[in-house]
């Protein structure tokens, strides 16, 4: 039996498709999440997709981090079930406070879409075993508020704990502190990340595959749970 | 709460004036709608027709010219809708359809361009949206001012800004668009948004209402005062040329988008049409619920019954007329059966859409408005829907023959022209129009939805249809003002060219057209010359090249004072890819492959990028047109692609050969600059010994023309390893003329004897010039 990989749609979700098309071509069963359902459908793992849930209004994450969906996940996360959350969903795993900190404004103030390398620190998670340790791989940044940011106790701990997940490679594009990508979870279980490995998984239409070891990784990891 | 002027009290008051002329309605138009009635209208019937007969809405000064697209349409089994829908509908195999349309939204974008622009991207969106198809790409044509004057600091980060808002937010990608700059733009700004959607052959909706005792249904987002009269206000009129704050005033004519509703609005849409509960759908863009509910009886031959009472209001203050003019965004309207109805609204609680039920389908033949228990609208909605037809005076410009004689100076014959060819390229590659355009395109999402194969800066948008199949479809659009004013029937006839070649560099094969037409104000009999003239060439161009023109859109009035824009048929040409993996990329990949030029090359400089850049000059005959010519060539690109014998191919037009290389060498083989990797290919060419001399005659080199010459009908292309032989004959079976430039490879952009720029300079002074005028990205 395949491992199945919950998605969850919230109103202005985007990259839903693409985080589907990921786990399956990873080989895993892509499980359609709604947001108004009290109801995870027993998955091995979850996606929160990048988008603009609820057009972003407030604050980017903060009305999607209370749709009854969440309400499920946020303990099943606090068990250990894997949730990767890409771009918008990094943004609710930190308004859900699965994870620390938070993301801000590009400090050019302007949306980035370009492709960028990033150094994988920490292939322990979840989500990264697939990788070699210190692999860059190049993947898609595509975002407005997508500058990490935390106080410097917070940033030290993560370091200090392994728990900075990926680092942009060539410098941050984007005003992110100490390089930052992507975070974990003291578990490793929790992983969120700006930029999108789901759009690096085909060289027809992305920069290449060095994307595709996130969910292959995941897959690997629930097999043998 | 003031009353209503109600069909009642207007057969009452026969003699009471309405104030038509504020509206936009001249005296025999307000006669003609009163003879009509056989009463004065109501005030909520004076705008409906105010914003029906309006120029945007109505076509009343190039509905004449516009039919030779139909008439002249040639034969195609294509075509599965075309002109006079929301969009045309193309079917582009196995099954699958697309529907493509660009629309204008230039007025709103000078006067507020961040809203102006965004609600511009919603508008087109809902436009395929309502064709039953799921919108998968936007593209903008976009046209500012001098780059380096204030207003357009103003008005382009706002345009881009609004673009990359809305656009994002509502998860399309955005593949593509053109930028371009003149002083003609200054105070018109032109904002063309294209949008691409695909479908089943079978789920094609259209805008007809029918069945008597179906319900009508208001869906989206509520109504309020915003855009009231926009299409008759703003769109409809030229700008003042003062600074008396007339812009500042016509602000609330604009609308303000949410792009959150638009993305709910889209996915609740095509629940609705999986459902199948929708008999008929139109969206809500300019003239709103006055628009909407004309034209579906109109176009369904019935009645409707609607009440006003049941619009969902932002601003309860609301009066009937406003209530039926508002532009307020991200609203459509459909027909279903009252057996449908409960299903249908259970659609869009689940997508927290609001919907309610207006009233419904009649056999009366007449749409009946009624708010607070009064009628106040009774009219047959054909009047409404079919504007007036003007036959506007034409007038050749007096200035039109020395335009056409006043050739640009170039240097002397006996000057080292080789010392000036490096650093013209430099200025070509450094002006606003011929720059890298990373500053722009960053801003918006290219890949959401993860079917992107081409996007900017590639001849092209590519987009992949089918996963399994690999199916594709390219589409480019193109427009050259300076051309047109030159020559508006050669210069409509070169942007279909271009746009055709584009899609052909790519590989697909080129299938329909669409067109957004930008000029000045068809009052003016110059004007009206120049729109005619563009008109013919294009409808003639689509019928020798085989591809009909599927819809568009006409933007008149682009003028402040006396002053009108260039001509700018902005045109879009959509191609089929049978398999995407083939496709072919504009920059170079690979070093060591043989660099080829297709086409002939002569001495035209008339409206080039090069006299505009380096002489600060208009004038002359633009490029000749040899449509059997882009014929051939496109036939050897989808060849030659499907073959595999090419790892690139970019279509040579603004800026010619020598900006064509550059851009090459820099495009790279797929995605922009990679990562991590240098900032380009180089080359090693050589001008081959035929090309021709100042003259036109072959023979004797004219560096100046290899390298900037803007002849149409031409591509360079590099060839894979071992393919030589073969797509040289592929060229010779074609009877297209292809001199082999030398190869890809190195550091440098070389041209034997003339000069060397390392790829690391045009990467630099391409890169700069956006960033140097509009500040960091």
């Amino acid at each position: 039996m395949t491992v199945r990989v919950g998605i969850v749609t919230f109103p202005g979700s985007l990259d839903d498709v693409d985080a589907s098309r990921a786990v399956l071509r990873a080989g895993g069963t892509p499980v359609p999440l709604w947001h108004g359902d009290r109801d995870l459908r027993g998955v091995d793992a979850v996606i929160l997709p990048g988008g603009f849930s609820y057009g972003d209004y407030l604050r980017c994450g903060a009305i999607a981090r209370f749709a009854p969906v969440m309400t499920e996940l946020i303990p099943a996360a606090a068990a250990g079930l894997p949730v990767l959350g890409i771009c918008n969903g990094f943004q609710i795993l930190c308004e859900a406070h699965l994870l620390p900190g938070a993301l801000i404004r590009n400090a050019g103030l302007h949306f980035i879409n370009k492709d960028v390398r990033i150094r994988i620190e920490n292939n322990r998670t979840q989500w990264t075993t697939a990788y070699r340790p210190a692999e860059v791989v190049t993947v898609v940044l595509k975002s407005g508020v997508g500058a990490y940011v935390a106080d410097q106790r917070t940033l030290a701990d993560l370091a200090a704990s392994d728990r900075i997940v990926a680092r942009y490679a060539d410098g941050s594009p984007n005003g992110s502190a100490d390089d930052i990508a992507g975070i974990a979870s003291a578990g490793g279980n929790v992983v969120g990340l700006m930029p999108h490995p789901e759009h690096a998984i085909d060289v027809l239409t992305g920069p290449g595959t060095g994307g595709l070891s996130f969910f292959t990784s995941v897959l690997a990891s629930a097999a043998r749970a | 709460m003031t009353r209503a002027d109600t069909v009642a009290a207007a057969a009452a008051t026969p003699d009471r004036q309405q104030p038509h002329a504020a509206l936009g309605l001249t005296d025999a138009e307000y006669a003609t709608i009163t003879a009509q009635l056989g009463r004065r209208p109501t005030d909520a019937e004076v705008a409906i027709y105010s914003v029906m007969w309006s120029e945007h809405c109505s076509y009343k000064s190039s509905r004449l010219y516009l039919r030779q697209f139909a008439d002249k349409a040639p034969p195609t089994t294509a075509l599965l809708a075309g002109i006079g829908q929301n969009a045309g509908v193309v079917d582009v195999g196995q099954g699958y359809a697309v529907t493509f349309k660009i629309e204008s939204h230039n007025h709103p974008s000078y006067v507020e361009p961040f809203q102006g622009a965004a609600t511009g991207v919603g508008g087109i969106v809902r436009d395929i949206l309502a064709m039953g198809a799921r919108p998968i790409a936007v593209m903008d044509a976009l046209r500012f001012g001098p780059a380096d004057a204030p207003d357009t600091r103003r008005v382009l980060p706002g345009v881009v800004g609004g673009i990359s808002f809305y656009g994002n937010c509502l998860g399309l990608p955005n593949i593509g668009g053109e930028l371009a700059f003149d002083a003609c733009y200054s105070g018109n700004p032109l904002v063309n948004a294209l949008c691409l959607g695909v479908m089943r052959h079978e789920d094609l909706k259209l805008a007809r209402a029918s069945g008597p005792g179906n319900k009508v249904v208001l869906f989206g987002s509520p109504t309020g005062a915003d855009g009231i009269g926009g299409a008759s206000v703003l769109a409809s009129a030229s700008f003042g040329d003062g600074t008396s704050g007339g812009e500042r005033a016509k602000r609330p004519s604009v609308q303000v988008g949410d792009p959150f509703m638009e993305k709910l609005l889209v996915e609740c849409c095509l629940e609705l049409y999986a459902a199948g509960v929708v008999v008929a759908i139109q969206d809500l863009g300019a003239a709103g619920i006055a628009c909407a509910t004309t034209e579906l009886a109109a176009a369904g031959e019935v009645g409707m019954a609607v009440t006003l009472d049941a619009v969902p209001l932002r601003d309860r203050g609301l009066s009937p007329p406003e209530i039926l003019m508002s532009e307020s965004q991200e609203r459509m309207m459909a027909v279903t059966t009252p057996a449908d109805l409960d299903r249908f609204l259970k659609i869009c609680a689940r997508w927290d859409v609001p919907a309610t039920v207006l009233g419904e389908v009649t056999d009366t033949g007449r749409l009946k408005v009624t708010w607070h228990g009064e009628v106040v609208v009774d009219i047959p909605p054909g009047s409404a829907a079919d504007g007036p037809l003007y036959e506007r005076p034409v007038h050749r410009p007096p200035g039109q023959d020395k335009l056409r004689a006043d050739e640009v100076a170039r240097r002397a014959p006996a000057d080292p022209e080789a010392a000036g060819l490096r650093g013209d390229l430099l200025a070509l590659l450094g002006s606003a129009a011929g720059a890298d355009k990373t500053w722009v395109t960053e801003q918006y999402d290219s890949d959401v939805r993860g079917n992107t194969v081409l996007a900017a800066p590639h001849d092209a948008g590519v987009l992949r249809i089918d996963e399994e199949s690999h199916l594709g479809v390219a589409i480019a659009t193109d427009g050259n003002g300076r051309y047109c004013l030159l020559d508006p029937y050669a210069g409509a006839q070169l942007a279909l060219a271009e746009a055709y070649r584009n899609v052909a560099a790519t590989g697909a094969r080129p299938l329909a057209v669409t067109n957004c037409l930008n000029f000045g104000s068809p009052e003016d009999p110059a004007v009206m010359w120049q729109f005619a003239e563009s008109v013919r060439g294009l409808a003639d161009g689509c019928q020798i090249l085989g591809i009909p023109v599927t819809g568009g859109n006409v933007s008149f009035y682009n003028q402040t004072g006396a002053d009108a824009i260039q001509p700018t048929p902005v045109v879009g040409v959509l191609g089929v890819l049978d398999d995407v993996r083939r496709r072919l990329p504009s920059g170079f990949s690979a070093p060591g492959e043989t660099i080829m030029l297709l086409g002939r090359t002569a001495a035209e400089f008339g409206g080039s990028l090069w006299a505009q850049v380096t002489r600060g000059h208009l004038g002359g005959v633009p490029p000749a047109v040899d449509l059997a010519a882009e014929q051939r060539l496109a036939a050897v690109l989808a060849a030659a692609a499907a073959g595999g014998l090419l790892s690139a191919a970019h279509d040579v037009s603004e800026g010619g050969l020598g900006l064509a290389l550059a851009e090459s060498c820099l495009a790279g083989g797929g995605r922009a600059a990679q990562p991590g990797s240098g900032p380009g290919i180089g080359c090693l060419v050589t001008m081959p010994a035929d090309t021709t001399d100042p003259k036109g005659r072959p023979g004797s080199p004219d560096p100046l023309a290899f390298l900037f010459s803007e002849s149409a009908a031409r591509a360079v292309v590099a060839v894979r390893p071992g393919s030589d032989v073969k797509f040289a004959a592929l060229c010779a079976a074609h009877g297209v003329p292809a001199s082999t430039l030398g190869v890809t490879g190195g550091e440098v952009l070389e041209v034997t004897g003339l000069f060397t720029v390392p790829i690391t300079e045009l990467s630099a002074v391409s890169q700069r010039a956006l960033p140097e005028l509009f500040g960091p990205s």
